[in-house]
Parts: structure tokens; C-alpha cells; sequence
């Protein structure tokens, strides 16, 4: 395997040295991506499986978090609305801010947080514990086994789960104004989804689909490469996380000026 | 000493090396291995801690690539292969790590059917429990199939990574370190699996070591490394039989004095 140490120099020109050469090892970790998964035989079962991982971890947070979301940020609304005699706007309100903003990006951060973490982790501690240079002496494809499927998985889980956290956002949101407004649920959601547009639709689910790669892309990145034994474990999850979601949020500004050109 | 007389092929090598060099940085770590394994033979390297034996057998494998220098595996130049061939290639070359190395997320039976499953689709399921039993078998751990790694000693984890290795049948090992940090009678146990794997499964072997009863049980060739070199080879009596060496010396007092 490649090492991926840049060589000996001074401080500055090696903090430099460092970002580059990490820069262009991420990218060519991206291209092996896209050569690997497009090459069969393609790995389904193994990507099944990550895929009810990713579920079964987050699933419960997730709806946890959409609920409250949508409760709380209906409530923080209403006095706003109130003042211009406006609370019927509610649901359509909610129901852009969710779709919008709200459940992409907090479907990302916590999938960064959960997900994320477990899959640095867990290939750190398969490359530490040599198990990865186990598979590829025994003429297994590590790479494809191991990466390729994690972030499918993560890809296609993300945009899922992010519409599930949107439901169930919308429905902590309706709790909230049914209780206050009485409005019945048929009448909430034909309100909630009348300006709710196509373009709205599609670049949440490109803003879920970016972030799922990004999520699968950094945490394989940093388990793979991961070193200094046992230490490199929790080093991989815990700069998965954090690089994560720093890049989240700079996608999420991006993608936004990118739609709001659109619009 | 050995129960049984290896059967050798001295015309047939079936690794040889020459002029091997590899640093990391400034780090020389190999300065001009050369080595000949023949078909049928176990040698055994010695040497320190930190000398490069790992290194030597990863470059063999191609977990490494080499800076300078020619590694030649069953007729194959291994820093220049393609994927396919090099694929053909590791079926043939079994690595045992130090440690193991199982599938932690896997129990032990699936440990022994993963290379398989990956290796040979056409094969049955039950041809394939078959060849685990025989495997567990050979090792002698057949009552721990459905354990995970996680509850097994050193010696077994090693004893299943050798296991999982001899599962692809192939034709060379390489062993890193198999007796490390066992107690005397597993380190006998892992001696005689060597032999066992060498007399029926008829492998030709590299075996990493600092262990001089190791290499004296298992070895038909000993070769002692030191500052990324070979300085000394031959049969155990010819490298340990006049310690005038420093090194050799060392690895007396290592031995048997601590
Ligand atoms: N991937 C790597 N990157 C950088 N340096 C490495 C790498 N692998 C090994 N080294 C260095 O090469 C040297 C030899 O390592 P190696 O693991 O081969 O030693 P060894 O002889 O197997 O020792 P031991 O008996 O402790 O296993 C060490 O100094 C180590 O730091
Ligand atoms: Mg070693």
C-alpha cells in the first residue's frame, strides 16, 4: 500500500506539503472510487448490509431529532406569524424551512456523527489491526469489499432517511398546531405542501446526495489510511466527524447559491 | 529437529531475490536482501526487532513495493504485475500475520469461509463447510468454529490465521512471527503446525522470527538479518555453530539466558 507521508521539511513548507499531498490523495481516493464501483462483480450484499447498519444506527435519533424540529421550530414561529394575524401560513412555513434547510442538514449531522464516526472507526481498527492487508494478501479486493459498499450505502441511505426525517418533522409540526390551531391533518398537509415546488424537491435530494458521499467519502478516507495503532482509531473517528461536517456546511452554502440562481 | 526429511527441490526456486533495497525516508531498512527459497523448503529469518523482516515479506507479497531490486515469486516479477495476474498470483502465496489479523465482526468459521467465498463462487456451501472442518482440523481447533476471534487466546488467533491462510491451498507461506509472545508449549504446538503444514500440504516457507527454538524446529535454512542485510545463511548448526559472532551471540543470551 502507498504511503501517505509527505517527506521531511520545515514546518511551514510541510503544513503545506501536507494539505496538498492529503488533497490529492482524497481525490485520487474519490476517482478509485468511481473506477471500483462501476467494475463488476459488484458487492450487493455486503451493501445491503451497510445499509441496514446506517439505518439501524441512526433511525432513532433521527426520528427523535425530526420531531422535535418540527415541534419546536413551529412553536419559535408562531408569535412572528401571530402578530399579523398570519398563524394559517404555518404549515407552509414548516413545511419549506423542513424540506428546504432543516431536514437535509440535520439528516447530514447526525449521519457525520453517527455514521461516521463507527465507519472511521471501524476501518481504522481493520487497518491497525492489519485486517485490511489481510484481505488484499488473500486476493480480496479490500477497496471494493470494504469501501466501495460503505459509501454507496451512505449515498443512497442519506436521501432516504432525510425525507423519513422531513415526515417526521412535518408531524411533530403538526402535533404542535393541531394542538393550538385545530387544524385537522388533511388540511395541514395540503396547506403544508401546496408551494412546495419540483426544484425543491430535487436539489434536497441533491443537497442529501452530496452529503451522504461526502459522509462515506471522508470517514473511508481517514479509517483507511488510518495509523499509529490504536490511537489512529479514535484519531480516524473523530476527524471523520469533525471534517464531516465542516464540509457539509461548506457544501450547504454552495448548493444553496448554486439553487437560489435557479429559483 | 524435524520427525521427517522435507522433500527439496534444488531446481526449483520457487522465490529468489536480489539487490533488495527499501527505506521509509531516511529510514534504510532494506540495504541488499537476496534470498532463494527453494520448492519444499522452510527458511527461517532472524533477526532484531525493527530490521526489516516484515518488511521483506510485505514487499514479497506486495503490500509494499520495493526502491531497487528484483523479487521473483513462482516465475512472476511481483513489483510489476497487473491486478490480474498479481490476484492469480496472492492465491498461490499465503501471509500469516503476527497477530492473526481475523475478521473481528466475523465468527470463526466465517473467518476460514471468506477467502474462499470471495475466491471460488462456483464452490458449493457444503464443499466449503467441508474444507473449514479440515482446515480446523489441521490446526486442531475444530470446537471453536462458531467463537468470534474476540474469544480466543494468542496462540489459537494465530493458529486460525495460519488456518485461514493453508485454506486456499497454496503454495508458499510466509509466516510473521508465529511464536511472539507465546508461552513454551504453544510455541512447540505452532512449531509442529509448521512442520504438519510443510510435510502434508508440501509448502515451501518463509518464516519470521527471533525465536531460536522456532528456528531450529522449523528450519531447514536460517538466515540472519542485520542492518538490512544478510550476514549470515545456512543450516542451524552452520550459522550457530561457532559464536563468534556478536549477533549470534546476542541471540543466545536472548534465548536462553533472559
Ligand atoms: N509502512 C511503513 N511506513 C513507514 N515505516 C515503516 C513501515 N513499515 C515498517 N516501517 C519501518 O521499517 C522498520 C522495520 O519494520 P519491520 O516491521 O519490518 O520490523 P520487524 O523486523 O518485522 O520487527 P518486529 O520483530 O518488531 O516485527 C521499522 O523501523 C519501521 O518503523
Ligand atoms: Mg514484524
Amino acid at each position: 500500500m502507498e504511503s501517505i507521508e509527505p517527506s521531511e521539511k520545515p514546518v511551514i513548507t510541510k503544513g503545506i506539503d501536507h494539505f496538498f499531498f492529503n488533497f490529492y490523495n482524497i481525490l485520487k481516493f474519490i476517482g478509485r472510487f468511481f473506477v471500483e464501483a462501476f467494475r463488476p462483480p459488484y458487492e450487493i450484499r455486503e451493501f445491503i448490509r451497510q445499509c441496514y447498519y446506517i439505518g439501524n444506527k441512526s433511525l432513532l435519533l433521527i426520528t427523535l431529532t425530526g420531531f422535535i424540529t418540527g415541534l419546536v421550530f413551529t412553536k419559535q414561529s408562531r408569535p412572528s406569524l401571530a402578530e399579523f394575524g398570519a398563524t394559517s401560513w404555518l404549515p407552509s412555513l414548516i413545511s419549506i424551512a423542513v424540506l428546504r434547510a432543516l431536514a437535509p442538514l440535520v439528516t447530514a449531522l447526525i449521519c457525520a456523527g453517527k455514521v461516521g464516526s463507527s465507519i472511521g472507526a471501524e476501518l481504522a481498527s481493520m487497518k491497525v489491526t492489519e485486517q485490511i492487508d489481510a484481505m488484499e494478501v488473500s486476493a480480496i479486493n479490500p477497496f471494493k469489499y470494504l469501501v466501495v459498499t460503505r459509501i454507496m450505502a451512505t449515498t443512497v441511505c442519506l436521501p432516504i432517511l432525510m425525507f423519513y426525517n422531513g415526515i417526521v418533522a412535518m408531524f411533530g409540526s403538526f402535533v404542535d398546531i393541531h394542538l393550538n390551531e385545530q387544524t385537522s391533518l388533511t388540511t395541514f398537509f395540503q396547506n403544508g405542501f401546496q408551494n412546495i415546488s419540483f426544484l425543491d424537491f430535487t436539489s434536497s435530494l441533491i443537497k442529501a446526495t452530496v452529503y451522504g458521499f461526502t459522509v462515506g467519502i471522508v470517514s473511508c478516507y481517514q479509517g483507511y489510511h488510518a495509523t499509529q495503532g490504536t490511537q489512529g482509531v479514535g484519531k480516524a473517528a473523530n476527524v471523520s466527524v469533525v471534517i464531516s461536517m465542516f464540509l457539509i456546511f461548506i457544501e450547504e452554502v454552495i448548493i444553496v447559491q448554486v439553487i437560489n440562481a435557479l429559483r | 529437529m524435524k520427525d521427517f526429511t522435507p522433500e527439496i527441490d534444488w531446481n526449483d526456486k520457487v522465490i529468489s531475490i536480489r539487490g533488495l533495497y527499501k527505506s521509509f525516508g531516511p529510514n534504510h531498512v532494506l540495504q541488499g536482501i537476496d534470498l532463494d527459497l527453494y520448492k519444499g523448503e522452510n527458511i527461517v529469518v532472524l533477526g532484531r526487532s525493527g530490521t526489516g523482516k516484515s518488511v521483506l515479506i510485505k514487499i514479497i507479497s506486495r503490500l509494499l513495493y520495493p526502491d531497487a531490486g528484483t523479487v521473483n515469486v513462482l516465475g512472476q516479477e511481483v513489483p510489476n504485475l497487473d491486478v490480474v495476474t498479481l490476484r492469480e498470483l496472492r492465491l498461490k502465496v499465503g501471509f500469516c500475520f503476527q497477530n492473526g489479523a481475523l475478521y473481528d465482526s466475523m465468527t470463526v468459521g466465517e473467518n476460514l469461509a471468506f477467502p474462499l467465498r470471495r475466491n471460488m463462487p462456483g464452490m458449493s456451501k457444503a464443499e466449503r463447510d467441508k474444507r473449514v472442518a479440515l482446515v480446523l482440523e489441521a490446526v486442531g481447533l475444530s470446537q471453536t468454529v462458531d467463537q468470534m476471534p474476540s474469544e480466543l487466546s494468542g496462540g489459537q488467533r494465530k493458529r486460525i490465521g495460519i488456518g485461514r491462510t493453508l485454506i486456499l491451498r497454496p503454495e508458499i507461506m510466509l509466516y510473521d512471527e508465529p511464536t511472539a509472545g507465546l508461552d513454551p508449549i504453544t510455541c512447540t504446538e505452532i512449531n509442529n503446525l509448521i512442520n504438519e503444514v510443510q510435510r502434508r500440504f508440501k509448502t515451501s516457507s518463509i518464516i519470521i522470527t527471533h525465536d531460536l527454538t522456532c528456528a531450529k524446529a522449523t528450519g531447514d535454512k536460517i538466515a540472519v538479518m542485520k542492518g538490512g542485510k544478510f550476514i549470515r545463511q545456512g543450516s542451524f548448526d552452520e550459522v550457530f555453530g561457532s559464536n563468534d559472532d556478536e549477533l549470534i551471540q546476542e541471540f543466545y543470551d536472548y534465548n536462553f539466558i533472559q
